[in-house]
């Protein structure tokens, strides 16, 4: 199978761009505000729900099933789509899935797309793709606007703008909009509720003119046909509903057996994403709704890689909720740039190396950039155990050789106990010696923990001393 | 190979030999139990919506005196919206037959609607663009949305609602005005939706 494409450049392994993004404090400071918040809130709309455990574990249950007849289930939907009015296009990979994408946008005689917040698009580097057909793709979420606005890129699942405070927001605002449409208000303040409304003013009008629009999905139903799109924003709705054509690029993992499962993800995944009872608007439609013309593409680009995968297959069950990255004490002092993927934190650490391969020095970092702390794993609301894949994906990816080295040498002392009796009399005696950060490439290890003191005596040779304490 | 075989062969590969696994649903599902109305009318206050409950006889008054206060002078009235609710003086009832443009609907004061279903739990009106609904645009484009919500369609909770719907229709389901949360995850409302929502509870 070929390279998988996720859209970012695959440079520098994590350890080298997390050490970047903690020097920088106003981004620590940006993202531990927004995570502690949006901690706080999903803990609280969690313990509301008295069968959360209960759903949780439907949830888990019901993706699991679905993964094991994926087959099935696609066919399925791609039946209902078209019993229903809609053409469904199969795309294997990124080229051929923007190729799909270009060619229908193309077929309208349009040149302007707009686009609702989606990842599997961002996956595959559609706007670029277009762009280089001659057609210009407007991102609508507010967030996404200020990413695209900033010539930046997401830096989390759900609030892809989360690194922004308000006053760099503003900036952005007063000096790119003018060279996308609507210039913003020149009394701009940067205010969250003025941000938003000179948003309002500079989509409206393209809201209400643009023929094409670009969707993702939350969940496709096998049983109906039906796509599902959860938001807040309106942009959302405003693309599922004015546009003559919509075309909806979906990963094969989003589909769900039947219309009754969205009463399970219809409460896990609010709840678990923004810490809300309900996101302000959720849409489904079946085929063409209201005279639409639809198309849905199936895209690939890795996932069935992932499926064959015994461990890693369960991170095809990610709702991307990214309660996993509002929790993690890694993601909170890195950002979501060091990972270098469109899916960033937690299940970026799984997903970017299963579906990219680990030929780079990036993917093969990812796996370590956790603490194993486990708490991706408490909050996930399909249970993707996610430390577990870490652990199996690190045994895959070489370990750096001062590792290897210092394990072979730990290996040849600890086999003969003579061996571990005279190393540590040694140390023992040379305990002053002991430098407080170990040398050279070791170094890494102690930048960040205390070495442990070397004691004066074994503990074997304490026994022997003193009969276990009786002398 | 078609990519289609092509992505189907992989995934039967990736399957072959792999156990399939139950499913269980030991969550609340769909109950026989109404709704409270006091439960959801709290909860759409949550929102930040503005909620009224009144009594049948009492629809009318308080719609009139709902548009009356926004100084509404045009508001789109969608095909079989009962007339007996909508009867304010010195407000144009705009009919959206032949269907209005998006620009037209840009223009209105606001819209009325019945809804299909609402979910008392999380404080959600869902409109499933039947009689009173109209399409998807109209509770879109105007900033102001004031919905009547019969106590008789107040469910408790969201297994109730996804099994009183049918999904051949386009659903939208409203839980509250247009919000965003991008900026420092401060919540402003309305950012393209519609930034006033009034919810009429009948008794």
């Amino acid at each position: 199978m070929s390279v998988t494409f996720l859209g970012m450049p695959a440079d520098r392994p994590f350890p080298r761009n997390a050490a970047r993004a903690v020097r920088d404090s106003q981004l620590r400071f940006n993202l531990r505000k927004a995570t502690r918040t949006i901690r706080a809130r999903r803990a609280s709309v969690v313990a509301e729900a008295p069968d959360w455990a209960e759903l949780r574990e439907a949830g888990r249950a019901i993706k699991e099933h679905t993964l094991r007849n994926l087959d099935r289930y696609l066919v399925q939907l791609e039946e209902a789509v078209t019993a229903a009015g809609g053409h469904v296009h199969w795309a294997a990979g990124a080229a051929e899935a923007n190729r799909i994408v270009a060619g229908l946008v193309k077929a309208t005689g349009e040149t302007e797309v707009v686009k609702v917040k989606s990842m599997a698009t961002q996956e595959i580097g559609l706007n670029e793709a277009l762009l280089e057909q001659g057609i210009t793709a407007y991102e609508t979420d507010l967030a996404e606007l200020i990413v695209q606005l900033g010539d930046d890129r997401p830096s989390h699942i759900v609030v892809p703008a989360i690194h922004r405070n308000r006053a760099e927001i503003r900036e952005i605002f007063a000096e790119h909009m003018s060279g996308w449409g609507r210039p913003a208000p020149e009394d701009l303040t940067d205010e969250p509720a003025a941000l938003a409304e000179a948003a309002r003013l500079h989509l409206r009008e393209r809201f209400l003119k643009t023929k094409v629009a670009i969707s993702g999905a939350n969940f496709a139903i096998a049983e109906t046909g039906t796509m599902v799109v959860l938001e807040s924003e309106g942009n959302g709705r405003m693309c599922l509903t004015l546009p003559r054509t919509l075309i909806s690029v979906v990963g094969i993992e989003k589909v769900l057996p039947s219309w009754r499962d969205l009463e399970v993800f219809l409460q896990l995944l609010p709840r678990s994403s923004t810490g809300e009872r309900m996101n302000p608007y959720t849409s489904t439609w079946t085929g063409a709704a209201e005279g639409q013309e639809f198309h849905l593409v199936l895209l690939d680009n890795g996932r069935t890689r992932v499926l064959a995968d015994e461990v890693g297959r369960q991170a095809l069950r990610c709702i991307r909720c990214s309660a996993c990255l509002n929790v993690c004490p890694v993601y909170e002092r890195t950002g979501g740039h060091a990972y270098g993927s469109v899916y960033p934190g937690p299940i970026g650490a799984i997903l970017t190396p299963q579906l990219r391969g680990m030929g780079s020095e990036l993917d093969r970092s990812l796996p370590y950039a956790s603490s194993l702390c486990g708490a991706c794993y408490e909050v996930c609301p399909v249970a993707i155990d996610i430390p577990s894949v870490l652990v199996d994906l690190r045994s895959r990816a070489r370990h750096p050789w001062p590792e290897r080295a210092g394990m072979a040498a730990a290996g040849w002392v600890f086999e003969r106990h003579g061996r571990l009796a005279r190393l540590q009399r040694a140390g023992g005696r040379l305990r002053r010696l002991v430098p407080r950060r170990l040398p050279g490439p070791l170094g890494g290890w102690t930048d960040t923990r205390d070495l442990p003191e070397v004691p004066r005596e074994s503990f074997r040779e304490w026994w022997d001393r003193t009969d276990g304490g009786r002398r | 190979m078609s990519s289609r075989d092509l992505i189907l062969a992989r995934v039967r590969r990736a399957l072959a030999g792999v156990p399939d696994a139950g499913i269980t649903r030991a969550y609340r599902g769909p109950s026989a139990a109404p709704g409270e109305i006091r439960l959801y009318e709290e909860r759409v206050r949550d929102y930040r919506a503005v909620v009224h409950v009144v009594d049948e006889a009492g629809v009318a008054g308080r719609v009139a005196r709902s548009l009356a206060g926004r100084g509404a002078r045009r508001i789109v009235v969608p095909g079989g919206f009962p007339p007996r609710w909508f009867a304010a003086e010195g407000v144009e009832a705009v009919a959206d037959d032949p269907p209005l443009s998006a620009a037209d609907l840009d223009a209105v004061d606001g819209v009325v609607t019945t809804c299909a279903v609402a979910i008392a739990e999380t404080g959600t009106i869902v409109l499933d663009t039947g009689p009173g609904q109209g399409r998807r645009a109209l509770t879109l484009v105007p900033d102001y949305h004031l919905c009547v919500v019969r106590a008789a369609q107040i469910v408790a909770a969201v297994p109730d609602a996804v099994a009183r719907l049918d999904p051949a229709r386009p659903l939208t389901w409203i839980s509250g005005p247009s919000a965003t949360s991008d900026i420092e995850l401060n919540r402003v409302e309305g950012v393209h939706g519609p930034r006033t929502l009034e919810v009429l509870i009948v008794r």
